[in-house]
């Protein structure tokens, strides 16, 4: 989209009828690196490419855990992503603290929903510029939500955010009608499988992508590398030949991507580049 | 709350108007509740007096009542503070009911709940003047608890309020057993609320018992116990007492 004499503010209505800076803010999270969800009856499985800045520095961390019973897949200005994981967090604890028991992940999102909507209709505010992928359990078993920059949240079998998760989102399509039914390897197995289709080439490695399962009777927790790599190699065996090609692009790209790894800099998306504060 | 003026020698002076706004002692209370946990669910007894001092003046107080769909909630103490209660809880399920999202309060987060609150007023020194009954049951579990006015707050298999701990609980605590029936459990809720009509002065012969089971709440009409006066003990109640007449 192009730039428009209506998309300085967030208040400001365009004469069709569209918040340009929300649908801005929205773009920001194509921009991140890939954040993929899908669930099952019982199980919820959160997945995500892991990109670092450089070969020097560690991985942003783009998967959070909200409780025993919820965590959260990011994609977008992990800043962003950060701040909203905390209130969730807290909304959380404190549900817990007043009734002793789990807050329903229903509920949960609906707050968050509510938050992003303020920063849509305020003009000292900005929308939040980060996707958020929220896997939890309520008494009617595992559900799966997307939570939207402008306030929209809606429920999902399974899905995919952020770049090159088109890719993700044509496998899952192909095959979340039996999902519901999964057993939890088969679906952290798919999980995988949607992560790689995002990598477009890349050989899968355990180093590349972060998993983390919740579902009932089994609290939130992270995939060690080792179960990941275990996944991997159960259908990875054709990754050798493209191994050359695919480091080689990998160096370049981040060679290229700006230095400094924490500003929050201009919102310059569409640049040729992922900007630096998003992952 | 209560704001002190300091004097210059140290002494503090309590400001008197600010004393008024909260609870220094009960006037209209209502005496024990008992409550069983039984083979479908819970059962409560109590009965339906007011009293204003040693006066029993209301007589058709209900003290129990059903909180949601999965709760049943008793109470002694005072009656206005009972109220007030009832209007945050009615406040709390209407606002649940409100998601209408598939979940609901069970008795296990209504009683949490209630703990917090009553503790919180404690804190403040504004106590809500009652020690409250939670039953209940949801999703085939059952649930009973108690919370006192300074937020002590506890689960058991079978709870009294006020009078009912030094004369029910020690019966139940003989006779109580998991999985009784609906008729034993009124029998034994019956026992006790005998014993704390004869001994308990508070007590009045107009009782109710509530049902809580995964279908619903059932609060019976309110009924007498019979009651037998012609205990040699009673009829000649000094007798062998050194010194009296």
């Amino acid at each position: 989209m192009f730039r428009n004499q209506y998309d300085t503010d967030v208040t400001t209505w365009s004469p069709t009828g569209r918040l340009f800076q929300v649908e801005y803010a929205m773009e920001a999270v194509k921009q991140g690196s890939a954040a993929i969800g899908l669930r099952s009856r019982s199980h919820v499985v959160l997945a995500c490419v892991n990109k670092a800045q450089s070969e020097l520095s560690s991985h942003q961390k783009k998967i959070f855990k909200v409780d025993d019973h919820i965590g959260v897949a990011i994609a977008g200005l992990t800043a962003d992503g950060r701040v909203l994981s905390r209130y969730m967090r807290s909304e959380s604890i404190n549900h817990s603290f007043t009734y002793e028991s789990p807050l329903p992940v229903g509920r949960l999102v609906v707050h968050l929903a509510d938050k992003a909507q303020v920063c849509t209709q305020r003009s000292w505010k900005r929308p939040y510029g980060v996707g958020l992928l929220v896997g939890g359990l309520d008494e009617s078993g595992a559900h799966l939500y997307y939570n939207c920059p402008s306030g929209n949240y809606f429920e999902y079998q399974a899905f995919a955010i952020g770049s090159r998760s088109q890719a993700a989102k044509t496998y899952l399509e192909r095959r979340f009608e039996s999902f519901g039914d999964s057993s939890r390897e088969d679906l952290i197995k798919d999980a995988i499988l949607a992560v790689r289709e995002t990598l477009q080439g890349e050989t899968l490695k355990s180093s590349l992508c972060t998993v983390a399962v919740l579902g009932v009777g089994e609290p939130f927790h992270f995939l060690d590398q080792e179960a990941i790599q275990k996944v991997i190699d159960t259908f990875e065996k054709v990754a050798e030949e493209e191994e050359g090609e695919g480091e080689v692009g990998e160096g370049e790209a981040e060679a290229a991507a700006a230095p400094a790894p924490a500003e929050q800099g201009g919102g310059g998306s569409g640049d040729q580049d992922v900007a630096p504060m998003e992952m | 709350m209560t704001f002190t003026i300091p004097i210059e020698n140290g002494n503090e002076v309590k400001n008197a108007e600010a004393d008024s706004q909260r609870t220094l002692y009960p006037y209209v209370t209502g005496t024990s509740v008992v409550a069983i946990k039984y083979k479908d669910g819970i059962l409560m007894a109590s009965d339906m007096g007011g009293s204003y001092g040693s006066t029993l003046r209301y007589k058709n107080i209900e003290r129990m009542k059903a909180i949601g769909k999965h709760s049943l909630l008793g109470a002694s103490g005072e009656i206005s503070d009972l109220q007030e209660i009832l209007r945050y809880l009615d406040e709390l399920i209407l606002n649940d009911n409100m998601w209408d999202d598939g979940n609901s309060l069970g008795p296990k987060e209504v009683h949490n709940y209630l703990t917090r609150v009553m503790y919180n007023r404690r804190n403040k020194f504004n106590p809500l003047w009652n020690t409250l009954v939670l039953g209940g049951v949801k999703n085939g579990e059952k649930y009973l608890g108690m919370v006192s006015m300074i937020g002590v707050s506890f689960e058991d298999n079978h709870v009294a309020t006020g009078f009912g701990n030094h004369l029910a609980r020690p019966i139940l605590r003989d006779e109580w057993r998991e999985d009784l029936s609906f008729e034993d459990g009124v029998k034994l809720l019956e026992k006790c609320m005998r014993v704390l009509l004869y001994r308990d002065r508070s007590a009045i012969n107009k009782l109710q018992i509530a049902k809580m089971t995964e279908e619903g709440v059932t609060v019976s009409e309110p009924y007498s116990l019979k009651t037998f006066w012609e205990f040699s003990a009673f009829t000649n109640p000094t007798v062998g007492a050194e010194g009296s007449w």
